[in-house]
């Protein structure tokens, strides 16, 4: 049923495509004059990953019974999301021209919504998707079709309480169709994220909730492929800590928090475009 | 004319509606109140009690919705809307999910567990939100079918049930349709708009008016959104003067949608509300509360002889 995903994935091919989606991630903030960079860039690669090797799925028939589903919880980073759904085929390079612009044909607002093909629900308030997709895994598994639900976070939004009731909801079901996705960057909006909230010992809380953790480097397209691959355990819900850096691949923006909401000037973005070339 | 509680005719459409695979019920660990266990003992497959979480309850529905099933999602009015403003106008009215959301114990009506439990301001927040219909039955049997067409209609809404136990006052010969009003008793004097247990209580004072010469018209306004706008109107200019009764803060909630009407339109007549006063009350039994906050029989008369200044 897929149409876009690569037919053997290769490290260097995704690896590659993550470096265009950063790209396509800032021009479409640049010509927009706002948007979230630190975000897109950081899930650049979990989102190579997801659409180009991983998920089932057909652009042409965005609502297939069967297809896996995505969920972007962290909605800001609708750069990267739309770039990626531009490129698996559910959007045209002329739609993306609409990006944060009234009257949008396939309604590219600054946070997702499912009159957008490929988008299942409505996000940009933080900490309803992991509850989101935990209702889509509970109905697969009542319409016992096989899909599976993926879910991208980010590290500063699981400080939102729901987070934990969506964990324990799923612990209790037993939903192990459920793949939770932490964007772990590390950075917040105004703040690094431990600053705000320590959210370590992250691992442990996880394991503590129920779910079959694991921990990767979340910009290395062989840990990140072989978190998502493995069977899905028989009973628990699984979470990927992705650790990552916060504007990956431009020098200026990585690892800092003045980069969560911002477009870059002309003169920092041509700078930016040329890093992310090399 | 059955009477019971509008919970409970809710939970029985429940049962009845079954047979459809599309149906699934979430609650937020009070289904023994909200009724919803009688469907969950029955069908432990559809049924998901996601404990005392009510902002995972509501997305965990849209994420049913966005599936193709039809969540009704239940929980106490209070803390089911007021812990989940945001998830409601996100995951379910901005994204047009297909969740029916259930408050029971709306309202005054709650009695003795105090304000905490008393729901009073969810017919505003709901009425406020684009794309959500909002629903109050009268009685057992307007539930009962209320719940029948909720299931059928597609897009978010909020169903307002209450606790107590309330007399019938219809049988299955009526036929409740999304966005009608009811005329339950035609008359002369002034247009009488009530929802839910107000009806009853309105009822009431009809009998006390009628006795002194005055006849009013009693509507029952069961859909809040979206209003029949037409027989509001209608029911205004052939009454000339309009009481709105409802179990709900004066501002936001059925009073205020009326007023809207008749303004927009240039309907000049007098119009009082019969409601929550803009203030908290207290325990007490709900006649008592009903009495001291002034929604009873006795307030519904007064203001229907200061309007028509009898």
């Amino acid at each position: 049923m897929n149409g876009t995903k690569l037919d053997n994935p290769d490290v260097g091919e995704l690896t590659a495509i993550a470096r265009e989606l950063r790209k396509k991630s800032l021009e479409l903030i640049y010509r927009a004059g706002s948007g979230h960079p630190g975000g897109s860039l950081s899930a650049a690669d979990l989102m190579a990953a997801l659409f180009f090797a991983v998920m089932k799925y057909d652009s042409k028939n965005p609502k297939s019974p069967e297809r896996d589903r995505f969920i972007l919880s962290k909605g800001h980073c609708t750069p990267v999301l739309y770039s990626t759904l531009a490129r698996a085929g559910f959007l045209s390079d002329e739609d993306l021209l609409q990006y944060r612009t009234i009257n949008s044909a396939k309604f590219l607002s600054g946070h997702p919504h499912p009159k957008t093909p490929g988008v299942e629900i409505a996000t940009g308030s933080l900490g309803q998707g992991l509850s989101v997709g935990h209702g889509i895994a509970l109905a697969a598994r009542l319409d016992g079709l096989a899909y599976r639900v993926f879910v991208l976070m980010g590290d500063g939004e699981i400080q939102e309480g729901q987070v934990w009731e969506a964990a324990m909801s799923a612990q209790k079901f037993k939903s192990n169709n459920l793949i939770a996705i932490i964007d772990n960057n590390k950075v917040a909006q105004d703040n690094m994220t431990k600053d705000l909230k320590d959210l370590e010992p992250l691992e442990d809380k996880w394991v503590s909730f129920g779910w079959d953790v694991y921990r990767i480097d979340g910009h290395d397209m062989g840990q990140i492929l072989g978190a998502l691959e493995k069977p899905l355990h028989p009973e628990k819900p699984r979470v990927i800590i992705a650790d990552t850096i916060k504007g990956k691949g431009v020098s200026f923006m990585e690892g800092k928090p003045g980069w969560h909401g911002k477009a870059p000037p002309e003169d920092l973005y041509n700078q930016a475009m040329k890093e992310l070339e090399a | 004319m059955k009477d019971g509680a509008t919970r409970d005719g809710f939970a029985d459409a429940l049962l009845d509606l079954a047979d459809d695979p599309k149906l699934v019920v979430l609650d937020a660990g009070v289904s023994d109140s909200t009724r919803t266990k009688k469907f969950g003992d029955k069908h432990p497959d559809r049924f998901f009690n996601m404990g005392i979480s009510e902002g995972d309850m509501v997305c965990t529905a849209a994420g049913f919705a966005t599936a193709g099933k039809v969540p009704f999602a239940t929980g106490f009015a209070c803390f089911l809307l007021g812990r989940t403003m945001d998830q409601v106008l996100v995951s379910l009215a901005y994204s047009n999910t297909n969740v029916k959301l259930v408050g029971s114990h709306g309202g005054l009506a709650v009695g003795e567990d105090g304000p905490t439990a008393q729901m009073i301001v969810d017919l505003a927040y709901t009425r406020a939100m684009p794309n959500m219909t909002v629903i109050q039955p009268a009685d057992w049997e307007e539930a009962y079918q209320a719940t029948k067409a909720l299931f059928e209609h597609s897009g978010p809404a909020y169903f307002r049930l209450g606790r107590p136990s309330v007399k019938g006052v219809y049988d299955s010969s009526y036929k409740f349709q999304i966005g009608k009003g009811h005329v339950l008793k035609p008359g002369a004097d002034l247009a009488v708009f009530a929802t839910g247990i107000m009806v009853q209580e309105s009822l009431t004072a009809l009998e006390s008016l009628e006795k002194d010469g005055i006849k009013p018209t009693l509507v029952n306004i069961s859909t809040i959104k979206p209003l029949d706008e037409k027989l509001v109107i209608e029911q205004a200019r052939k009454n000339g003067a309009v009481l709105v009764a409802e179990d709900h803060n004066r501002i936001g909630g059925l009073g205020d949608a009326v007023t809207e009407v008749l303004m927009e339109n240039e309907i000049h007549v007098p119009v009082k509300k019969i409601a929550v006063n803009d203030t908290f009350a207290e325990t007490g039994t709900a006649q008592d509360l009903f009495e001291k906050y002034g929604l009873s029989a006795n307030h519904i008369v007064n203001a229907a002889k200061s309007i028509l200044k009898k």
